[in-house]
């Protein structure tokens, strides 16, 4: 097994551990954390095939997708605090009103 | 490679702070593992020769991210996870997720390990400084440097109008 190989293989450990994270915890802010743990794991990947073709391109992605978490983490939060305001629980159970 | 056994070394670490992660009851120590977490990829960064990647990891996701988060954490007083019991009339779900969960592992592993990768020419090893990262940055992905920073002006216009007090 070459490093490659290994650093995607690390990469899908930690991507189904935060699908595994978002799937069952039910505080919004754990289900958040483990979407970082995803974007995270996908960054690995593409570091792991930068490194082994000898381009650029994709630690430049992950510079993108960086970008795109940090994005992404100012907004949902925002989100939260505004639920939080009015609900006074992270808890996803208790935002079901839209059930039909 | 000799890469290999500090790599595995630093996977073993980043898979048992990623459990921590998901098995923890306090929110602290949930965000303090994913900081760990994303230590220990700044270093396999390091180790597959990406340095800028590293170091932005440790500004970016580490340093503000992660900050974020445990402010939020703090500021809605969410350290204290209320005892997890499942809702009545959905016991499936929680085996239902780990046995979904670990499909996906175990199909996502079987792809990985199903076929040969392709032999890779000896190629130079590139220039990873920030100076070529850069010179890509506003050379050939000009056009998505743009569209990302408009992205972080309206994901700050929309955080800004989300919690304004009406």
């Amino acid at each position: 097994m070459d490093s490659t190989t290994f650093v995607t293989f690390l990469s899908t450990i930690l991507f189904t551990l935060g699908v595994m994270g978002v799937l069952l915890r039910r505080n919004a802010l754990m289900i958040f954390m483990s979407i970082e743990l995803m974007l995270n794991a996908a960054n690995l990947a593409f570091v792991a095939f930068a490194q082994r073709w000898h381009q650029l391109d994709g630690q430049l992605f992950v510079f993108f997708v960086m970008t795109v978490a940090a994005a992404e983490v100012a907004v949902g939060l925002a989100l939260i605090v505004t639920i939080f305001r009015t609900r006074r629980s992270t808890s996803v159970d208790d935002l079901a009103t839209l059930k039909g | 490679m000799g890469d290999l056994p500090l790599l595995i070394l630093l996977g073993a670490v980043s898979v048992v702070a990623a459990i921590g992660l998901l098995t923890s009851r306090n929110a602290i120590y949930a965000a303090l593992y994913l900081v760990l977490n994303f230590g220990v990829g700044a270093v396999i960064y390091l180790v597959l020769n990406a340095p800028f990647l590293a170091v932005i990891q440790v500004s970016v996701y580490a340093g503000a991210i992660m900050v974020l988060f445990v402010f939020v954490i703090m500021l809605l007083g969410a350290e204290r996870l209320a005892p997890a019991d499942n809702p009545p009339g959905e016991t499936f779900q929680r085996p239902l997720a780990i046995v979904l969960g670990v499909v996906l592992m175990v199909a996502a592993v079987y792809v990985l390990f199903a076929r040969q990768p392709p032999a890779v020419a000896a190629a130079a090893p590139v220039d990873t400084s920030p100076a070529a990262i850069g010179l890509m940055l506003y050379g050939a992905y000009s056009f998505p440097f743009e569209v990302v920073s408009i992205l972080l002006l309206v994901a700050m216009i929309g955080a800004v109008v989300l919690t304004r007090n009406k």
